[in-house]
């Protein structure tokens, strides 16, 4: 049995396909992705990610607690600023991807990926177990969270939250109501362009979602599906857990070394980590184009001379840009940007070329 | 829209969710509304070389939306006389117009009895609504 989200009857209303997205019964689209893609990227959209978990940490050492468990330095983070990170197993590979949110010294929240929850859960539990003082909450069942993005959707959520929103800055968040619902309010989202998360309680889910939806109209607001979030993740090489990063992929080979810092104390990973930074990485992520017509899928393979160097993880068309893209590990010595690999599609090659990342830039 | 979408009288369907229109050995080949629509916003259609031939069963192309790939299966055997080249800058043709402007190749019917296998509107429909 598929979980719903506290938005499933809203998705039905509004006539929308819905899909099992990793155990949640989830829209792929509404009307259209390529439509949803675009409004976002031009106007706004509205996007419900119920489906994702949250976890609260609270005690004396909440942010040193948490800052053991993830490979990025929470103390770098003020009090209402959040930040992306991973939270790593001990052999440097992502147990999950999340974003951390510095509420107080004393009280941190975690986004984490819907098909993670239980597992990392269970992590956390695992590894605060002896912390005194640490407790742990999985807010999961009981939060619920939309995403407006768009570089409308600060226009749209004015209207509904008297909170000074064009002052908050990217990856800081603000408690407060928006249509008369207590949220955590950041200034985040998956979609490259600028926008807003709201983490609200599950019963208020679908009130705040119309309520922007109804806001948003003057813009053309559109609700958007998970085939709008891929493809929107996918132009600006976000990662998708599961399918780019996993437990047997470290941050360093996910070329996202900006989410680790070695030099903070000890963190789970971080001699993995170490002993691969002396001796280098055996894959890299990198993005490509296609050149020769086609679409790269997952699990399709990379080929360069004749030679299989690498594996396809995400590969769609990229509505913005109005080309194929995709990503893939290859190895170190065919990662160059600019250089030029076939990718195994169906029985054929096509030729494809290493760009720089992220592919769609705002004005571009 | 009802799950069956629009199923225009006069073409023959395939299982498969091809449509065949017939002009004496000729034949023009598409995917069904009810194929588009669940594939969603298509991006992509592969389709072969004029002059080669196609097998009534066999994959003849390849249409991929933004959400998967899908094999196009041919209707009828036969030589490619024609392939619609406006797809290969314009796919979302196929979401527009399934049934006109989103067709996709045209046969020179090597063995027209295997039209007598297709299904007609009606029947179609039925299948559809049994799925």
């Amino acid at each position: 049995m598929s979980e719903k989200t506290p938005l499933f009857e809203a998705h039905q209303r509004l006539g929308a396909k819905l899909v099992d997205y990793s155990g949640w019964t989830m829209p792929v689209q509404y009307i259209s992705s390529l439509k949803e893609h675009a409004a976002v990227r031009e106007a706004v959209g509205l996007f419900d990610a119920s489906h994702m978990g949250e976890f609260e940490l609270r005690g004396k050492k909440a942010v040193e607690a948490v800052n053991h468990l993830v490979c990025n330095d929470l103390s770098l983070c003020v009090n209402g600023q959040a930040m992306y990170t991973g939270l790593l197993n001990e052999a440097g590979g992502f147990v999950d991807d999340v974003v951390v949110f510095r509420h107080s010294e004393e009280r941190v929240f975690l986004c984490v990926n819907a098909a993670n929850i239980a597992k990392d859960w269970e992590w956390v539990l695992a590894h605060t177990r002896g912390m005194s003082g640490i407790e742990a909450n999985d807010l999961s069942a009981q939060t619920g969270m939309l995403a407006l993005q768009g570089p409308r959707a600060l226009e749209v959520l004015s209207l509904l939250c008297p909170l000074p929103l064009e002052k908050l800055k990217r990856y800081y968040f603000i408690d407060g109501e928006a249509a008369g619902v207590l949220c955590t309010i950041s200034r985040t989202g998956y979609t490259g362009e600028d926008g807003f998360e709201l983490y609200c309680p599950s019963e208020k889910a679908e009130a705040l979602w119309w309520a922007l939806l109804e806001a948003g109209k003057p813009w053309g607001i559109m609700p958007c599906g998970l085939g709008a979030r891929d493809t929107l993740r996918l132009e600006m090489k976000y990662p998708l857990y599961g399918q780019d990063i996993d437990e047997q992929h470290t941050p360093f080979e996910a070329k996202l070394n900006w989410i680790v810092k070695m030099k903070k104390e000890a963190f789970i990973g971080k001699e993995a980590l170490e002993k691969q930074k002396e001796r280098g990485v055996e894959k890299t992520w990198i993005g490509f184009e296609m050149v020769e017509p086609g679409i790269a899928r997952a699990g399709y393979r990379v080929f360069s001379e004749g030679r299989q160097v690498g594996v396809v993880t995400s590969g769609n068309f990229g509505p913005s840009l109005k080309r194929a893209i995709g990503m893939a590990y290859v190895e170190p010595l065919c990662a160059k940007e600019g250089t030029v690999l076939d990718i195994e599609i169906r029985e054929r090659k096509a030729k494809a070329q290493i760009v720089k990342t992220p592919f769609w830039k705002k004005g571009a | 829209m009802k799950m069956e979408g629009q199923i225009p009288e006069g073409l023959k369907y395939t299982q498969d969710h091809e449509w065949v229109r017939r002009n004496g050995h000729i034949a023009v080949v598409g995917i069904s509304f009810h194929a588009q629509d669940t594939l969603g916003d298509i991006v992509f259609v592969e389709l072969p070389e004029v002059g080669s031939m196609v097998v009534a069963g066999k994959a003849f192309g390849v249409v991929e939306s933004t959400k998967a790939v899908s094999e196009l299966f041919a209707p009828i055997s036969g030589k490619v006389l024609r392939v619609n080249e406006a797809l290969a800058t314009s796919p979302q043709l196929v979401n527009a117009e399934p049934y006109e402007k989103g067709w996709m190749i045209e046969i020179e019917m090597s063995q027209p009895e295997e039209m007598e296998a297709l299904m007609g509107a009606s029947a179609y429909k039925d299948f559809l609504l049994g799925q």
